[in-house]
């Protein structure tokens, strides 16, 4: 476990079993903000950063906690340590770049429910990464996360163009489509072994 | 709903209205991260479901009894503090009632903290009303909910294992559908049911205006 | 509704403080009333796991590797960890270890037992593991694949420090030797993955367990229940 080559960390994480279409973590981003490509794949980075951040924040926080024995704590000091850096990203993208910041609107404060983000934390906690390893994993995750949301968003894009019955458009669709992606992304099983 | 600020000041403002602003669909897949995890049998939708109820309910309790105590700018920080105090008891409950259930469910019982429907519970209705109705909401959402994670644990099961709640219900020579089991077919069973729910609403509503157009 | 121009910020810190803490107590209180429970279940889980690997065993106790790789009675210190299985007349039947490794889908750990006098492994139990349902997951299941560790050998070379022969999975129907493994057709990767994991990890505990058997004492006060 804790010998797991970083590569195989990153590869298992992005592609064999992808947050998104494998663990079913930020399915709300997945839905919600999907249907264009640019918007997908930008918001896809936030969440790759605030991972990122976020990953090595929680294995500190793991550290911290056990040496003073307060173990319980844990969950609460994740959600609080995820909701600030959500909120830095988003007082950064505004100063950079406001129409983005328009762009994904209400998607960006709710980076902060995704459970990407938590389950990021929680699984390389679990799986007693070392420090490094938590870093490769979370951007694994990123990439995997994004990977998911850019090719949703390229399909639907194009399927807005198609002709299906009503009770069918909207989000049965979409979840169909990732049923399919999902099935795909099961051919990379056995890439980490 | 109170009549939407004009001016919202900070985007959490922002983003819980549009949480609720009317759209089913939105309403409907916001929940759903850990929920499809989980829904592999139907002991462990049941056990998430009951635990998100659990949860819902301590927390809509707590929110409604202090809710003037609350200053508005923390009232999110304030929900989420005490959503993931719950969480935590329930994991530890869930742990010493049954090690097995725990290991099944894993790490989604933390990720319920992260369900949106508990937060938007708090901030739309639990902390505008009296403690009493904030309980008969929390336990009617809760009911809906488990009940959704039931039907959609159920199907599963039946077809990715031939058996509910570990009872076999086909003769050995069934053939489980795998893909049942899988991540894929949690999305195909949800997509199924809303395929057939979406359906029956529209053919409701085309009675409906058919028989408007008969009357008029 | 009226909006405040500025709340001031002590009710937001004494909110916010004064929840804090309640929260804490809640949790704290629920921690320390469910730990000995958790406690509890997780040793009789792990004894029972401990029994299925050493048939034979109705007794069981936890020892510690100290970081000289010394074999002592189980305290609080980290480290790692074996589990020593005794017979009704106190005699040591063998010592399960635990050990983890890559899978097909992802990471998953097994219990082994180790039967000194007997020179071999006589039972695996897998503790957790994701492999794909139906096909990976039969390494629990499949009742030839099973066979495999009833007797797997362990025997170790003249000088005592090492195995005589490494273990290896084969493919299913070419076992030929008492230290291989017949895979599962459909789960070669699966197979692969507990032939692999066992062969690290009884290359490095077995000669190491072997050398201090004495150690391994009934220590009826740290046994088992």
């Amino acid at each position: 476990m804790n010998e797991q080559p970083l590569w195989s960390i990153f590869v298992n994480a992005a592609l064999v079993n992808n947050f998104v279409l494998a663990y079913f973590l930020g399915i709300c981003p997945f839905m919600g903000v999907s249907a264009k490509v640019e918007t997908a794949a930008r918001m896809g980075g936030a969440v790759m950063f605030v991972m990122l951040v976020s990953s090595m924040c929680a294995y500190g926080i793991h550290h911290v906690l056990i040496m003073i024995g307060v173990p319980f704590l844990e969950l609460i000091a994740f959600i609080a340590v995820i909701a600030s850096t959500v909120q830095l990203v988003e007082m950064f993208i505004k100063k950079m770049s406001p129409a983005l910041f328009r762009a994904l609107g209400i998607f960006l404060p709710l980076i902060t429910t995704n459970c990407a983000i938590l389950g990021l934390a929680l699984f390389q906690t679990n799986k007693g990464y070392g420090f490094v390893q938590s870093i490769f994993y979370a951007l694994g995750a990123g990439v995997g996360f994004t990977l998911a949301l850019v090719l949703m968003a390229g399909i639907r894009e194009k399927l807005e163009l198609a002709s299906m019955p009503d009770f069918v458009s909207g989000t049965a669709s979409a979840l169909i489509i990732a049923g399919i992606l999902s099935l795909t992304f099961m051919g990379f099983a056995g890439l980490g072994a | 709903m109170a009549v939407p600020d004009k001016k919202p000041v900070i985007a959490t403002d922002e983003f819980i209205k549009g949480l609720w602003r009317e759209n089913p669909v939105f309403v409907q897949v916001l929940g759903m991260c850990p929920v499809l995890a989980v829904t592999n049998t139907a002991m462990n939708a049941i056990a998430m479901g009951l635990a998100t109820s659990f949860v819902m309910l301590m927390s809509n309790t707590l929110v409604s009894t202090l809710r003037n105590f609350i200053p508005r700018q923390v009232r999110i920080a304030t929900y989420i503090l005490i959503i993931a105090t719950f969480v935590t008891i329930v994991d530890y409950a869930i742990e010493a009632i049954s090690l097995e259930l725990h290991k099944s469910l894993g790490a989604f019982i933390s990720l319920i903290v992260v369900n949106c429907l508990i937060l938007g519970r708090a901030e739309a209705f639990a902390s505008k009303h009296t403690v009493r109705i904030a309980i008969v909401d929390a336990l009617g959402m809760g009911v809906g909910f488990t009940l959704a994670l039931l039907c959609l644990g159920g199907v599963r099961e039946i077809f990715g294992e031939g058996a509910l709640f570990g009872i076999a219900l086909f003769p050995d020579g069934f053939e489980p559908w795998i893909v049942m089991i899988l991540p894929s077919g949690g999305f195909f069973t949800l997509a199924g049911w809303l395929l057939l729910i979406n359906y029956m609403q529209q053919r409701k509503q085309r009675s409906l205006a058919a028989a408007e157009e008969v009357t008029q | 509704m009226s909006v405040a121009t500025a709340t001031p910020t002590w009710p937001m810190y004494r909110t916010l403080v004064g929840v804090g803490m309640l929260c804490g107590l809640l949790i704290a209180i629920t921690f320390q009333g469910t730990r000995p429970v958790i406690e509890r279940n997780r040793a009789e889980a792990l004894q029972k796991a401990v029994f299925a690997v050493l048939p034979s065993a109705s007794r069981s106790a936890t020892f510690l590797v100290t970081p000289d790789g010394d074999f002592v009675p189980d305290t609080d210190a980290p480290g790692e960890r074996v589990y020593a299985g005794f017979d009704d007349s106190g005699q040591l039947v063998g010592v399960a270890i635990e050990t983890a490794g890559m899978g097909y889908a992802d990471t998953m750990t097994i219990l082994y037992g180790y039967a000194p006098q007997q020179e071999a492994i006589v039972g695996i139990r897998v503790l957790t593991s994701k492999e794909t349902p139906g096909l990976g997951d039969k390494i629990e299941t499949d009742p030839a694949f099973l066979e495999n560790f009833v007797a797997l050998d362990v025997s170790l070379d003249e000088s005592g420090t090492a195995l005589r022969n490494t273990i290896q999975t084969v493919k299913k129907g070419q076992k030929t030797d008492a230290w291989q493994i017949d895979g599962i057709t459909g789960a070669t990767i699966s197979s692969v993955a507990i032939g692999d994991m066992l062969a690290a990890s009884s290359a490095r505990w077995v000669p190491a367990i072997h050398a201090q058997l004495d150690q391994f004492k009934t220590g009826d006060d740290s046994g088992g229940s």
